[in-house]
């Protein structure tokens, strides 16, 4: 079983360690927590992948790649990611676990310093960021911003996210947009690095198996240069409770074979903090979250009316995103089934098997997360930009409770605020 | 049982071969929550032609896919449905090689392995629930042909080879399917998914012997014919064809480069080869080696760039992926790097820190239970111990690597297919 503390190591910087021996690798995050902000968002974004071209140290990609292929081929990787209103960026890196090097040395320490230089000892050029790499990382950056389209299923859930947040910072993308990136300069983009610096909280993840009075040691090592603030900015997230008289509709029109439909709900108030939070992710489960759910037997399998439909929570922004790929005729069916669908569950009329196979299948997936590395990392980030300490293993058990009648009285709470649907040209 | 250990890795295996041909593979798990049961046929997309019982079958592209969707039907209802119930996430997939149905649950493991063992060994299939699924698939098909570094990959394949069936998507085509009934399912099922052509792979808090006791109390008793399988004769070294375009949405070019190699037929002769092959890689183009560090400084390649060496029977091959504004000069670029290593030989001290940096990674693998289960099923088809890669890592020379660059990365083995963006206006 895992042991997990959670420790301040500076003013605004935590340490989350869980201490297992179950894993070949040892797991290392650290993230800067930073309010989600059109202005902001395409610079935090290119800055870890700035930062990875090079240190000071390691001044290269090959150098670079020469010290981790030391540490047995760790990775170090520029993470960006967005939980509800926060937008976090960092690095995830993944080591040998000490356990399994070859010659019994310390894979960690020099692991942790190697995370700490690429995040506090950069290469610079003229007292800012190197000008090439600089310009080398936005044309990345706009590359995956447009590549973004290539992927339609994520495509049409980002663009349904926009539409329905446009006047809330959820709308803004975790990569910012491309006119932002492209206005960034070595100049600015240090400007925002020592405002980052300065003023994110900061969330610093180990799990392995290390004694976690030693990963502190390590990291408190590795990050002292990180700037005294006692006041570093603490997240927070809007909860839109209710809807406009009717829902939001957005068509656009691509060269492409199947259409995307996304419907957005506003869970009306119920959001990760709220006591009923249980059975909402319950609803949401049955609804369609799982193999088991309303949409994906039905919609899917019994009418045939898409190839894939699903559900998913954000749990901090409360609200619900649905999205399916369909026959571009089959937009008003779809929709009415799935909106069908959402009426059946508010009426409660949900078959037991539905009930208790969400429920384990919930339950499971808590429980697997604690056996995999990424997931837990990914776990404690959502629990930390939420300020909650709720384990896996506790939500578990608090969805053992949930009843019917809760379940359809989360539904009842769901109002339909933006569909969003991608179509084919017109032959 | 027999028990394999690979103390290196600080793993355990128990096997053993059942009655009925069957052979089961277990890795006890204690501290983990979560078990995860990997039921898979040596039977993939590629498996078009074979001979059972003395005749040769003939089947249209898409059947073992096809098949793969079907299974899940029961006489009862839908086995998803059951396994999902009892909180199991299950699914399944087919590649050229093999087809594979898997679940992980934390939760009546043993319950949801009774129901895996039995509807992938039952076939039940009816014309309306085959004609019905014709429609699922065919909005599959439409998915990935939408999906552009897909159909960049199979045009590298149909460049690459004449005729092995690695060239045909393992989806098929809606004309390919639309020949398939539900004689055709059962045939095939009849060919294939005997236990004597099949394995069980489990990983978790897990009884080996009870696993196999499961196995036994489920399957048949007895081993049947296996088909024989044909796939035409030896591909020749060369690549079907140099280049190949295609046009489609996409926001900047795509490519597929691929070095046409020689496959090895069986044992640890193929592992061998997967090993040295990805060493070549990395020392050739990987993330450690001069040459990507340039092309990443050009800006001809991007973090999308990707790289891997595969192989299914009769055939293998070295593949780099990514994007880039001008795929040629990426060729170009790798042709010289290899031209000059065939000259001055790989840098020792790259050699070295690549090796500790792939075998590294190869360990952190083990993690996953998926990779464990699906790594020892497609390593025992190939006829050999996924876990023995520890062993053979540590043997491997600088000179193999090199003479594998030397030998495949030529002009006539080289293809490369791009996916460009479409003109304005067409």
């Amino acid at each position: 079983m895992s042991q997990v503390t959670h420790r301040e190591l500076f003013p605004g910087v935590w340490l989350r360690t869980a201490h297992t021996n179950k894993f070949k690798s040892s797991y290392l995050s650290v993230t800067l927590l930073t309010p989600l902000d059109k202005k902001t968002a395409g610079a935090n974004a290119l800055i870890p992948s700035v930062l990875r071209r090079g240190s000071a140290v390691h001044p290269d990609m090959e150098s670079l790649s020469a010290a981790l292929d030391e540490l047995y081929g760790g990775a170090i990787e520029p993470a960006v990611r967005k939980k509800g209103e926060t937008q976090c960026v960092g690095f995830v890196a993944s080591f040998l676990d000490d356990s399994y090097a070859l010659k019994g040395e310390s894979v960690l320490e020099p692991a942790a310093d190697l995370l700490g230089e690429l995040l506090l000892k950069p290469y610079t050029q003229d007292g800012h960021f190197c000008p090439d790499y600089t310009a080398g990382e936005k044309a990345n950056l706009i590359d995956r911003i447009r590549a973004q389209i290539n992927d339609k299923r994520t495509y049409a859930t980002q663009r349904l996210a926009q539409e329905m947040c446009k006047y809330e910072a959820f709308g803004v993308d975790k990569l910012g947009d491309e006119a932002g990136v492209a206005a960034i300069t070595p100049e600015s983009l240090w400007e925002q690095y020592q405002k980052l610096l300065r003023e994110a909280r900061v969330e610093v993840y180990f799990c392995g198996s290390a004694d976690p009075d030693r990963v502190a040691g390590a990291l408190k090592r590795a990050l002292d240069r990180l700037p005294v603030n006692e006041n570093r900015v603490e997240p927070v997230c809007d909860v839109r409770v209710t809807v406009g008289p009717e829902p939001i509709v957005t068509e656009e029109v691509m060269d492409v074979s199947q259409g995307k439909l996304a419907l957005g709900f506003r869970a009306g108030g119920q959001s990760c903090w709220e006591e009923d939070y249980p059975a909402f992710t319950l609803c949401n489960a049955i609804f369609g979250g799982t193999t088991l759910s309303k949409l994906f037997m039905n919609v899917r399998e019994k009418l045939s009316l898409c190839y894939y439909a699903s559900s998913v929570t954000e749990p901090r922004k409360g609200i619900v995103m649905v999205s399916s790929g369909i026959e571009f005729d089959k937009y008003q069916t779809a929709r009415d089934e799935i909106l069908a669908q959402l009426e059946a569950i508010r009426r409660g009329e949900i078959e037991s098997w539905e009930l208790e196979g969400s429920r384990r299948a919930l339950i499971g997936a808590y429980r697997a997360t604690l056996d995999d590395q990424g997931r837990q990392e990914e776990f404690w980030l959502g629990q930390s930009v939420a300020g909650l300490e709720d384990g896996p293993e506790e939500l578990a058990r608090q969805l053992e409770d949930v009843t019917l009648e809760q379940v359809a009285r989360s539904a009842r709470r769901f109002q339909l605020d933006t569909i969003y649907f991608l179509k084919g040209k017109e032959a | 049982m027999e028990k394999l250990e690979f103390a290196k890795v600080g793993e355990a295996m128990y096997h053993e071969k059942l009655e009925n041909g069957l052979n089961v593979f277990v890795f006890p798990k204690p501290e983990f929550q979560k078990g995860y049961a990997f039921f898979a046929t040596n039977y993939g997309g590629m498996d078009m032609r074979f001979r059972l019982d003395g005749e040769w079958h003939d089947t249209p592209a898409g059947v073992a896919h096809y098949l793969e969707h079907k299974m899940f039907d029961t006489q009862e209802g839908n086995a998803l449905q059951d396994l999902a119930a009892n909180g199991a996430s299950p699914n399944a997939f087919t590649s050229n090689d093999i087809t594979g149905y898997y679940f992980d649950s934390t939760e009546k493991f043993e319950e949801n392995l009774r129901v895996l063992l039995s509807f992938v060994s039952v076939p039940w299939f009816t014309q309306e629930s085959v004609d019905k699924e014709r429609g699922i698939i065919g909005q599959e098909i439409g998915m990935i042909e939408d999906d552009p570094h897909w159909k960049c990959y199979m045009n590298l394949m149909k460049a690459l080879f004449r005729h092995h069936p690695i060239r045909v998507s393992v989806a098929g085509s809606v004309e390919s399917i639309a020949r398939i009934t539900p004689e055709t399912l059962y045939a095939c099922h009849k060919a294939f998914y005997d236990p004597a052509n099949m394995v069980l792979c489990v990983a978790g808090p897990v009884d080996p012997e009870h696993i196999c006791g499961i196995a036994r109390e489920i399957l048949p008793k007895q081993a049947g014919p296996i088909a024989a399988k044909d796939y035409g004769e030896q591909e020749s070294a060369q690549a079907a064809q140099s280049c190949i375009e295609e046009r489609m949405e996409v926001s900047a070019p795509i490519f597929h480069l691929g070095w046409k190699g020689d496959p090895k037929t069986d044992g640890e002769d193929r592992l061998r080869q997967e090993l040295v092959g990805g060493l070549a890689l990395e020392v050739l183009l990987g993330n450690s080696s001069p040459l990507y560090a340039r092309l990443y400084r050009e800006g001809l390649i991007n973090q999308e760039f990707g790289y891997s060496y595969e192989s299914s029977f009769g055939c293998a091959f070295l593949a780099a992926d990514g994007e880039s504004r001008d795929p040629e000069a990426v060729r170009t670029a790798v042709a010289e790097e290899a031209a000059r290593i065939g000259r001055e030989g790989v840098d020792p001290a790259l050699w070295e820190r690549v090796k500790k940096g792939v075998y590294g990674n190869r360990v952190r693998g083990l993690n996953s239970f998926e990779n464990l289960c699906v790594g020892q099923a497609q390593a025992f088809f190939a006829g050999y111990d996924f876990l023995r890669f520890a062993e053979v890592f540590a043997s491997i020379t600088k000179e193999e690597a090199e003479e594998l660059i030397v030998n495949w990365v030529t002009e006539e083995r080289t293809a490369l297919s791009v996916v460009l963006a479409r003109e304005e206006g067409t």
